[in-house]
């Protein structure tokens, strides 16, 4: 058994001395597609390419802040800005320097199979369909719905049926944000319980399904039965417009210019973060983060927007840019004190909450 | 009387009961394998398109016989763009541009390949197949409805009509997708190959084996023949038999805890999914060990003690060699089920996008359920197909693996 463990421990220093010569990327699965495409161009351009891990936006944050050192991430992707709380993890682990990249924006799209109605839907709307608990006549109850028309008179008689996405999702949170929380406010849910505890508990009934991360699965789900519904990325609805639609949320339909105007009320934008101290010791961070923010790939009619990637505004473009250029890090101690220098600008409410 | 024939009716009721199952489950087999080859084998063949190149010496700006590594310097997107502005003289600026979305984007290197093959095409014009993109390839092989609205469709109606006219003109080939065995990973369906994680699950195995076969041999071998029966062997014994039975998932977390957080190995590499395949398959080789071991007659046994052999010999040189079939049996059946594992390589990261194909344990890898589970994910429609052709190697491999696991055991198995 002594041999054994002598053979690990061996193996173990020697990995240890196993310098990595290929970019560890880790994060959000909502990214996950645009990096992969951003990691092949990349590699086309004579680099090592680079090793990418859907794990999730709250995992990556993990991995990411989890330390100095070739064995933890180099890079990972979120679907939403940094929390407060992964901020001082990342402080606590020795990871003070990180470079936040505003990499596009994504609409989430609330989508239906192309054989039945499209939804024109109001986010209390949605809220009133999805959450465990509702206002009734002034009143919080157990949700009482089960059609749409119950609701509001205006939509079809459809089952409500929601196809939704893990808790360890950017997708999820991202959604939670922007059409749960509001869509609680405005149905006069916080005003009646005088907290906002509960806007983003689902329904267990049922009529919200969790589906995992395979979006591609919840767009045959979504075909199999064309009264449910499902959110995701506006990526996999340009994908696949044969199948599936976009509902039309508070007036406006989700489109790509809808959604760099943030015009479309559920538009946010997608990340990545460097970790500043690899730069250098494993090749090609800074120049695979260029690439990605170069005008080939994030510009009018760059790779990644042709796959569903939402340009940003110019402003933000620039300042992207900029930060990649210059290896600007981001104030850590001020997102952990949940200060954050975007957090006014519409799409960044939730930064460093 | 009327109690046989009751009884009669019994055994026959339990007879349909019977056929009945077994006929139910064949129907289940039987679904998934038309069902993943009829949508996966598509997936081995690719649609091209004949086209002439004229391989002008000047947009390439090479020498007269230039050197292989020339080409590789020499840019073609200048000769592709030409080359298209020819054939498609009658076309506008934009329409040959809607015509090139019918080929695969890296057409300017397939062009290139064939030049590094054959230098001689230089100033030739030569007829030369090439990958069509994936959206006309799922056309062509019938998996997409063409007759949808052109608003649903990514081809729009002046790209099917040149691909009609490439049909009727006979310029439409289904070939062999070689790349498909000698690539890895790629965000592009026409390029996306299983190399990386063939050689991936190649690694993993090979080290789980290295590692498992000669400890669970060691451990059942001291267990069965050495140690003295007590209660300390009983408990390991029950132990042995209940981690047979933990759920891998729970095996991958014992790697990430101790071989990434504790030891510091490597993330995502062959080396770690290994080394967590062969906890899991440790417990499975050491009961099929210990029970071919205890197969052997004690007469062999005693046989060699009369005749003054130590005890260390007469395990290695004749209880073992007896045991060793089922053992074997054993050893790749565990083997074969680590193949298929998915969850513990979850935690460990070997659940990635990875484009270089793996030459050492030591590099980035993903294994072969993993690749399956990330195309499935993917939005494109290509990778539905890639997906079942994916499956259908690792079913094929699995059976192999099994009818040689029962080759052993039919060829050496002895009876006493």
């Amino acid at each position: 058994m002594e041999k054994i463990f002598t053979v690990i421990t061996l193996l173990a220093f020697a990995s240890s001395a196993y310098a990595r010569d290929t970019i560890s990327i880790v994060g959000s699965s909502t990214v996950f597609p645009y990096a992969t495409i951003g990691a092949e161009r990349f590699s086309e351009e004579g680099y090592n390419g680079a090793t990418i891990e859907p794990t999730g936006t709250g995992g990556g944050m993990k991995l990411f802040c989890g330390g100095l050192g070739t064995n933890f991430p180099d890079i990972t992707n979120a679907s939403r800005p940094m929390k407060a709380k992964e901020a001082k993890l990342c402080l606590d682990n020795g990871v003070t320097d990180v470079i936040e990249v505003v990499l596009g924006n994504d609409g989430l799209t609330f989508s239906n199979s192309v054989d039945a109605d499209r939804f024109s839907l109001k986010k209390e709307h949605i809220f009133l369909a999805m959450a465990a608990e509702v206002p009734v006549d002034g009143k919080i109850v157990t949700n009482p719905y089960t059609t749409w028309n119950e609701i509001d008179s205006s939509y079809p008689e459809y089952k409500i049926e929601v196809l939704v996405a893990p808790p360890t999702s950017g997708t999820r949170d991202a959604f939670d944000g922007l059409v749960m929380e509001e869509g609680c406010e405005r149905s006069g849910y916080t005003e009646i319980k005088g907290d906002d505890e509960g806007c983003t508990s689902y329904r267990e009934d049922g009529r919200t399904i969790e589906m995992g991360e395979n979006d591609t699965l919840i767009v045959q789900k979504l075909s199999e039965d064309s009264e449910r519904f499902g959110y995701f990325g506006y990526s996999f609805l340009s994908a696949n417009q044969d199948k599936i639609q976009g509902s039309i949320i508070d007036g406006v339909e989700p489109t790509m210019e809808t959604i760099q105007s943030y015009e479309y009320p559920n538009a946010r934008p997608l990340f990545f973060y460097i970790k500043k101290a690899h730069i250098g010791v494993v090749p090609g961070i800074q120049e695979y983060a260029l690439l990605m923010v170069s005008d080939d790939a994030i510009g009018e009619e760059g790779y990644l927007t042709e796959y569903g990637l939402a340009p940003m505004t110019e402003d933000l473009t620039d300042r992207t840019i900029e930060a990649v250029e210059e290896l600007s890090t981001m104030d850590l101690q001020a997102c952990a004190d949940k200060k954050h220098p975007l957090k006014e600008l519409s799409g960044f409410g939730s930064a460093c909450k | 009387m009327t109690n046989l024939i009751k009884r009669k009716k019994a055994e026959r009721r339990f007879q349909l009961y019977g056929i009945f199952a077994v006929s139910l489950s064949l129907l289940f087999v039987l679904t998934l394998i038309v069902n993943i080859f009829s949508s996966g084998i598509g997936g081995f063949y690719k649609t091209s398109f004949l086209m002439e190149i004229h391989f002008d010496q000047k947009l390439l700006k090479l020498e007269d016989n230039p050197s292989s590594e020339q080409i590789e310097d020499a840019s073609f997107r200048k000769l592709i763009s030409y080359n298209f502005k020819e054939n498609f003289s009658q076309y506008s600026k934009d329409e040959i541009k809607q015509i090139k979305k019918l080929f695969y984007r890296k057409i300017d290197k397939e062009t290139q390949s064939y030049l590094l093959k054959n230098p001689q095409y230089l100033n030739q014009k030569v007829e030369l197949l090439f990958t069509a993109s994936t959206d006309i390839d799922q056309i062509h092989k019938g998996n997409f409805n063409r007759n949808i609205p052109e608003k649903q469709r990514s081809i729009n109606n002046f790209q099917l009509g040149i691909y009609d006219q490439f049909i009727e003109t006979g310029k439409v080939k289904k070939v062999f997708n070689k790349r498909y065995f000698t690539s890895g990973d790629s965000r592009d369906p026409e390029s996306a190959g299983v190399a990386s994680s063939v050689m991936g699950s190649v690694f993993t195995i090979l080290i789980c084996f290295l590692l498992s076969f000669p400890i669970a041999i060691f451990a059942s071998i001291y267990l069965e023949e050495f140690a003295k029966s007590g209660k300390v062997t009983d408990l390991i014994e029950i132990n042995i038999n209940n981690l047979a039975a933990v759920p891998s998932i729970i095996f991958g977390l014992l790697g990430l805890g101790i071989l990434l957080n504790f030891f510091g190995l490597p993330r995502s590499t062959s080396l770690v999914g290994g080394m967590v395949l062969s906890f899991m398959t440790l417990p499975t080789i050491i009961v099929a060990c210990r029970s071919s071991l205890r197969a052997v007659p004690p007469s062999i046994r005693e046989g060699a003690l009369a005749l003054g052999a130590t005890k260390n010999q007469v395990v290695f040189h004749h209880v073992l060699p007896l045991a060793m079939p089922g053992t074997l049996t054993g050893t790749i059946i565990g083997l074969a089920r680590a193949v298929g594992e998915t969850a513990p390589l979850l935690m460990i990261g070997m659940v990635a996008f990875i484009m270089n194909v793996p030459s050492t344990p030591l590099e980035p890898a993903v294994g072969m359920p993993a690749q399956i589970y990330l195309w499935s994910e993917s939005a494109e429609r290509g990778f539905i197909e890639k997906t079942s052709s994916a499956i259908i190697l690792l079913l094929i491999f699995l059976i192999v693996v099994n009818f040689v696991s029962v080759y052993f055991r039919k060829k050496y198995e002895k009876k006493w």
